[in-house]
């Protein structure tokens, strides 16, 4: 890359961030504006969970469970809040008189903020770890996160007392005494969102390369090479789902107050596989695709189930098989081809380590 | 031998019944050069398994370096100081030949070091490796473009990153060219150095190659169902009336290779 390619980036990243963060509030209108920031909280899944998969290798079918126990957590405070030192409504109907001790803490907005990231980064560190110690990897591990979503699902239904059951969490007034209604509130936290992802995208885009960000890529090459290189396969795939899990579990926590409910959809098995669709539209192995490509499906995913809305589950289906059939770098991918296929001589600029591997699970 | 770098005490290992080594025992020097040959089956890679910890034994006793290895996960012995070569090269091959010297390097650092740039002792070894392998010009190039004998010549260097006391390595110059196997032959000659001493290097080759196996002057074990036929000089395994037998056959013995 050229002195001037590599100044290039950092100021059009400059440039997209300003005009994500004080043009577009003024430019769209509010209702867009909440989708936008609805989308981005799935990028920020994405981002995590492409470092996860599109890296280390780790293929996860059930990243919404780490996004909806943040969204879950996050929740909890602004049920906290909004019922102003009463019990929560639901806990009423379901028959508890007293606020349960578990939920008492939550009332504290950085509390749960903390509990957000910090509870599905732990799980992920865990999950990976014992599942890598126990040499469970490739196809098995996505099942078991498959599993897991189930497994959060049904909990969180059967639980109606503590977690709202089918209807989850909802009627929220205020956040941080402010209405959450309020456009100004709303922008507020669409920014909170834009910078999370920004961050989360500097910080992605530094492990990634890093040596960090390499051993990632060797764990996903060949794990037992690298097991009989000095390293502990099971810790780097903790630290990389773990981390994936820290970014899920912010996003859930923004995406509750702009979307104004968290219930056991959040959790569950079909966002998972959304989830996966989007890294794979945009670009499996490149951060920035994982972004474009959450916000990408999500907005094609509104723009055609307002005008049709039984024919989007068909849609994502043809999306899906045909992005994995035609382009299997997704976006990214076939954008980076379009200068090459310019380029008449047939030169091809020279190989790079970022390139995606081919095949979309590793046994 | 009092300044043994492994000792392999009757190991025993069976797969479905079939006893794939049979009361083994092996013992190696800090610093010397063995062959392992042996005909299909006799348990040479499996006792590569073995020793790295790979595979586990029903019996028996592996010490490296004064560590009992059968107690030990391979990253422990690769930390140690055991380099494990596998029989089809196995590099990283999304990463350059530098980022796949520079990992196999940077086992030492943890946590937050590995986000940062790589010191200069390991930059430093990895020129080292580079010139020693001769791969300076595929540096930058993805080691899965890399031709077969590259990439055996490239997981040899990602051991020496270690700077191991042993390497193990199985068949290393299986399927190579004849001027690809003089280049292999080289480098191990450069790694023992020219004296063997006794804090280099140990290596231990598992081999079917004999012209290969002629151009060093070392020891060769040979295995047969799972534990040790003959061990000696070439020139003396070749005429043993037991490894014409079993092995390297009887009426063209030297075209056995």
């Amino acid at each position: 890359m050229t002195t001037r390619k590599k100044l290039l980036v950092p100021v059009f990243a400059a440039v997209v961030l300003v005009v994500m963060l004080f043009v577009a509030p003024r430019a769209m209108s509010s209702f867009r504006l909440n989708l936008l920031g609805k989308y981005l909280c799935f990028a920020l899944v994405a981002l995590g969970l492409d470092l996860a998969w599109g890296y280390a290798g780790l293929l996860s079918l059930g990243q919404s469970v780490f996004f909806g126990l943040g969204a879950y957590a996050f929740g909890m405070y602004l049920k906290l809040e909004s019922a102003h030192g009463k019990l929560p409504d639901f806990m009423g109907w379901s028959g508890l008189s007293a606020l349960p001790g578990f939920w008492r803490p939550f009332g504290d907005p950085l509390f749960a903020l903390c509990v957000a990231i910090l509870l599905p980064a732990a799980c992920g560190t865990l999950l990976a770890y014992l599942l890598s110690r126990s040499r469970i990897g490739g196809v098995y591990f996505s099942i078991i996160t498959q599993a897991l979503a189930f497994i959060a699902t049904t909990l969180f239904i059967g639980q109606q007392p503590f977690t709202g059951g089918t209807n989850g969490l909802t009627n929220f007034a205020t956040i941080f005494g402010q209405p959450l209604k309020d456009p100004n509130v709303q922008a507020q936290l669409y920014r909170a969102t834009v910078l999370a992802v920004a961050a989360c995208l500097a910080l992605g885009a530094w492990l990634a390369s890093s040596r960090f960000g390499r051993l990632l890529i060797a764990l996903r090459d060949d794990e037992q090479r690298l097991r009989f290189s000095g390293y502990n396969p099971a810790l780097l795939k903790a630290a990389a789902f773990g981390i994936a899990g820290g970014m899920a579990g912010l996003a859930g926590a923004l995406f509750v107050p702009q979307v104004g409910i968290v219930n056991p959809d959040s959790l569950g098995i079909i966002l998972g596989i959304q989830m996966v669709i989007w890294v794979t539209v945009g670009g499996r192995g490149t951060l920035i695709g994982a972004v474009l490509g959450a916000v990408a499906v999500n907005a094609a995913q509104s723009a055609v189930s307002e005008s049709f809305p039984d024919v989007w589950q068909y849609g994502i289906g043809f999306l899906f098989v045909g992005s994995v059939l035609l382009f299997p770098g997704g976006l990214i991918g076939a954008l980076r081809a379009i200068p090459r296929s310019l380029r008449r001589d047939g030169s091809r600029p020279a190989e790079t380590a970022e390139a995606p591997a081919p095949e979309l699970v590793r046994v | 031998m009092s300044s043994a770098l492994l000792e392999v005490d009757d190991l025993r290992i069976s797969f479905d019944g079939i006893r794939v080594l049979d009361g083994l025992s092996l013992s190696l020097a800090a610093g010397e050069l063995r062959f392992l040959i042996g005909p299909n089956g006799a348990g040479k890679t499996t006792l590569l398994d073995v020793i790295s910890g790979k595979t586990k034994p029903l019996a028996g006793r592996v010490l490296f370096d004064g560590h009992d290895a059968l107690r030990l996960p391979p990253y422990r012995l690769a930390q140690l100081g055991m380099g494990r070569k596998f029989q089809t090269p196995a590099v990283f091959p999304s990463l350059t030949a530098y980022q796949n010297l520079e990992a196999a390097g940077s086992y030492r650092d943890r946590g937050l070091d590995l986000l940062l740039p790589a010191r200069a002792r390991i930059r430093n070894r990895l020129a080292e490796v580079l010139d020693l392998t001769a791969l300076g010009p595929q540096a930058h190039s993805r080691a899965g473009v890399l031709s077969h004998g590259q990439q055996q010549w490239l997981e040899i260097g990602m051991l020496l990153m270690h700077e191991p006391k042993l390497l193990l390595l199985d068949e290393p110059v299986a399927g190579l060219t004849r001027a690809e196997r003089d280049r292999t032959s080289a480098l191990l000659h450069s790694i023992m150095g020219p004296a063997r001493t006794a804090d280099g290097c140990a290596i231990l080759i598992v081999e079917h190659d004999m012209a290969f196996v002629r151009q060093f002057d070392a020891t060769v074990t040979v295995l047969h169902q799972g534990s040790v036929l003959v061990e000696g000089p070439m020139s003396a395994v070749e005429k043993d009336e037991r490894v014409l037998d079993v092995y390297l056959g009887r009426s063209d013995a030297t075209e056995a290779a």
